[in-house]
């Protein structure tokens, strides 16, 4: 008898510094879906990071988890006001790959499968090569939107396109129409589609994935509603990343936290972007590889396969 | 038209032709039930093909990130090309009285509703997600191309329909009224009901006349449409080898090639199987090679157009894209589809023994494989060369070659759309036998009369 309230107090002790540890660090329960109830008193949880924990029933208070139409309704709508930009510092990206790793976490995606991708560039066949991290450009004239059949995707005011996995086809005509090459399809079931059953869709995060549709980078719309910076932009090591509102004119880096005016940055350094020749108008800025601040290591894969 | 024969005259020419013509109807035999076996095995294997692809998901096809179109999309836009000859054949050439295509046009309006009716079934089989096949019709969104396909495709098949359904009124009275004793009973009954109590007095001759008018005008714009925005699924995105303002006329021209090509080999067919040499005679073959020659000139013209351009302009992305379809990997499909299926035959029937029905089929069999080739040649080589380097994806991300899954599901579509027109061949006359009838002069009353 004694002995075994000690060691459920034990038990209970473990789990609640556990997950006080991780309330404190990142208010993770907010963002918490069920995942599945384990017997006893502790639980499985899916974290927005992807990570799975385990903790106390006790300790859980309900998440702010709207319903599906609900965050359907929302995710279309956008964050009023906003105008988001991001600005990918060229010089400062060594290929440490984290802003990779972190979105396949975040979107549930297969390892082959890449919402950014660090693709490694030369413009000419004498030109230094250089590394280019390459997101969904969020067009403001977007071929992909315009060709979707059942306005799957589609672009919101705040400036981002995004995906309604729930309304998807899969006739992939954005992956044509995309000269980006920022799109992906589930060919397979999704990956740790067993663990993410029963998940409510969140249309921001475009999670849980679902086979047979598209997916593609998000500027992690979730995590802007909970006044975070995207994923791939906080993950980084090297000050690759700025993100933004344009209306606001202001760009945070994701790993100095510094921030500073959007126009004065491209303005400055000469920002550019990519294929302007096609009309495209992407909300994704680069400036230019210029005085890099780490040598390009590796061979140049051949430039179109 | 020849002159009118004398009552006595009709009847027995009357009797031979509906004889001839019903041939295809009555005949049962070993072959017959062979054909039926082949066609829906292999389509019932195709079938079993796609369970599998909607229980594993579309990663069971040759078909990934880069490359997100391939052999489907090859194969719809070829029957999509396949099916616009009904609309050259039985309406453009009709409505301007070129009398020598009068009997071919069931044969061409057979291959249209079968290609058409097939292209509708492997764009769904090509959708990552076919149960919600429902919302292109609940959230369609009019300004993309698949709409606007969708919207014609579906209009397409209807009137192709009723070009072939119309004129075949008068026929099933007549194989009702005089249809032989060994046309099985439930052929009869069903020719009884679709004749919808046809009893050929003038009013209705006039009217047949008049909606088939009506059609042949309607189907002008709706069948340049069909290829044309098929084009345009392509022409419409930015991507090298597709950007390119001709692939509307281009691809209709192509679709003439496919179908005529494809015309001449039901034809011999028939006229091998049913003995219908009188029929469809050498003179028939001899013009269809000679339209063949005219479209395949035009195609030739267009894809001058379509590949010396932008080769001699060599821009980074087109001069890759060019160079893989000239000497790279794509060079040995892309000749053998020029030569063999387009500049060899435009020489070969310019001579008169190559119009003869034998070899102008041969040639058109080449004509038909090459047009199935030169759809993949578009649809898969501007995909694997995209205008971002393809990088870390695994190396069967970068080049497409179709499964075996792939390749049930097109076989599939092949073996459906011959068993199409097979079953519209055995169930129905494959020539109007009024029409052949008028054009022979004999007299529409005669038409009417029952048998004796």
């Amino acid at each position: 008898m004694e002995n075994k309230s000690r060691r459920s107090f034990v038990k209970k002790l473990g789990v609640s510094v556990g997950a006080a540890g991780l309330v404190g660090g990142s208010s993770l329960l907010s963002s918490c879906n069920q995942v599945e109830t384990a017997s006893g008193d502790t639980i499985k949880l899916l974290t927005s990071s992807g990570e799975l924990v385990e903790v106390n029933k006790a300790q859980l208070k309900p998440a702010d988890m709207p319903s599906l139409t609900e965050n359907q309704k929302r995710g279309r709508k956008g964050l009023p006001g906003r105008k988001f930009v991001m600005v990918i510092d060229l010089s400062k990206c060594r290929n440490a790959r984290e802003c990779m790793k972190g979105c396949q976490k975040h979107h549930q995606l297969r390892p082959e499968q890449h919402h950014i991708n660090v693709l490694q560039m030369q413009d000419a066949e004498h030109t230094a090569p250089y590394y280019m991290p390459k997101p969904c450009q969020h067009c403001d004239n977007p071929p992909c939107t315009k060709v979707c059949p059942v306005n799957a995707t589609f672009k919101r005011e705040d400036g981002i396109v995004l995906i309604d996995n729930e309304r998807c086809i899969g006739c992939r005509f954005c992956i044509a129409a995309c000269p980006y090459s920022a799109r992906v399809f589930n060919w397979f079931e999704p990956r740790d589609a067993e663990k993410y059953e029963g998940v409510t869709y969140n249309i921001e995060a475009n999670v849980p994935q679902k086979k047979g549709t598209i997916s593609k980078c998000l500027f992690s719309a979730d995590r802007l509603r909970d006044g975070k910076l995207p994923t791939c932009v906080s993950s980084c090591p090297n000050g690759v990343y700025w993100f933004g509102d344009q209306n606001e004119d202001a760009v945070t880096n994701g790993t100095t936290h510094e921030t500073t005016s959007f126009s004065k940055l491209i303005k400055d350094n000469a920002a550019y972007t990519l294929m302007e020749e096609l009309g495209t108008k992407p909300r994704v800025y680069y400036l230019p590889p210029k005085d890099r601040a780490f040598p390009f290591q590796g061979e140049i894969e051949d430039h179109h396969s | 038209m020849e002159k009118t024969k004398s009552p006595e005259e009709s009847r027995k020419l009357l009797d031979k032709i509906t004889f001839d013509l019903t041939r295809s109807i009555v005949k049962r035999d070993e072959l017959t039930r062979f054909w039926y076996f082949i066609l829906v095995m292999f389509a019932a294997v195709g079938l079993w093909g796609w369970f599998i692809q909607i229980r594993d998901g579309l990663g069971v096809t040759g078909m990934r990130d880069y490359v997100s179109w391939g052999m489907y999309i090859a194969n719809f836009v070829f029957f999509v090309a396949v099916s616009l000859i009904g609309f050259l054949i039985s309406s453009s050439l009709q409505l301007l009285k070129i009398s020598w295509s009068k009997p071919i046009s069931r044969v061409a309006e057979q291959i249209a509703i079968a290609a058409v009716a097939l292209a509708g079934i492997i764009i769904v089989m090509d959708m990552g997600r076919p149960d919600r096949f429902l919302n292109v019709f609940l959230h369609g969104r009019f300004a993309s191309p698949i709409i606007w396909d969708v919207t014609v495709v579906t209009t397409y098949l209807t009137i192709s329909v009723l070009l072939y359904y119309i004129p075949l009124i008068p026929d099933l009275a007549l194989l009702r009224d005089r249809g032989g004793d060994d046309i099985p009973k439930w052929k009869m009954q069903l020719y009884k009901i679709l004749a919808l109590g046809w009893k050929g007095n003038d009013k209705q001759y006039k009217l047949v006349a008049h909606s088939m008018r009506v059609l042949m005008i309607l189907i002008l714009p709706v069948g340049l449409s069909i290829h044309t925005v098929t084009s345009w699924l392509f022409a419409a995105t930015l991507r090298s080898g597709w950007d390119t303002t001709i692939f509307g006329p281009y691809f209709v021209a192509g679709a003439f090639v496919a179908g005529a090509a494809a015309v001449v080999i039901l034809m011999f067919a028939y006229r091998v199987r049913y003995r219908l040499g009188e029929y469809f005679e050498d003179l028939h073959f001899d013009y269809m090679g000679k339209l063949l020659v005219f479209v395949c000139l035009v195609y030739l013209y267009f894809n001058i157009n379509e590949f010396w351009v932008p080769a001699y302009k060599m821009k980074t992305a087109e001069g890759i894209h060019l160079r893989t379809l000239f000497t790279g990997s794509y060079a040995p499909m892309f000749w053998s589809a020029q030569m063999l299926g387009l500049i060899l035959p435009i020489l070969l029937m310019l001579f008169r023994f190559f119009r003869k029905p034998l070899p102008l089929t041969i040639i058109s069999v080449f004509v038909l494989i090459a047009s199935w080739l030169k759809r993949y040649i578009i649809v898969v080589p501007t995909l694997e060369h995209p205008f971002l380097p393809v990088q870390n994806v695994p190396d069967y991300f970068k080049h497409y070659s179709p499964t075996s899954i792939e390749i049930m599901i097109t076989i599939f579509s092949f073996m459906a759309a011959l068993l199409i027109i097979t079953v519209l061949a055995k169930m129905f006359p494959v020539i109007t036998i009024w029409e052949y009838a008028e054009e022979k002069g004999i007299d529409k009353e005669i038409l009417a009369e029952p048998k004796k």
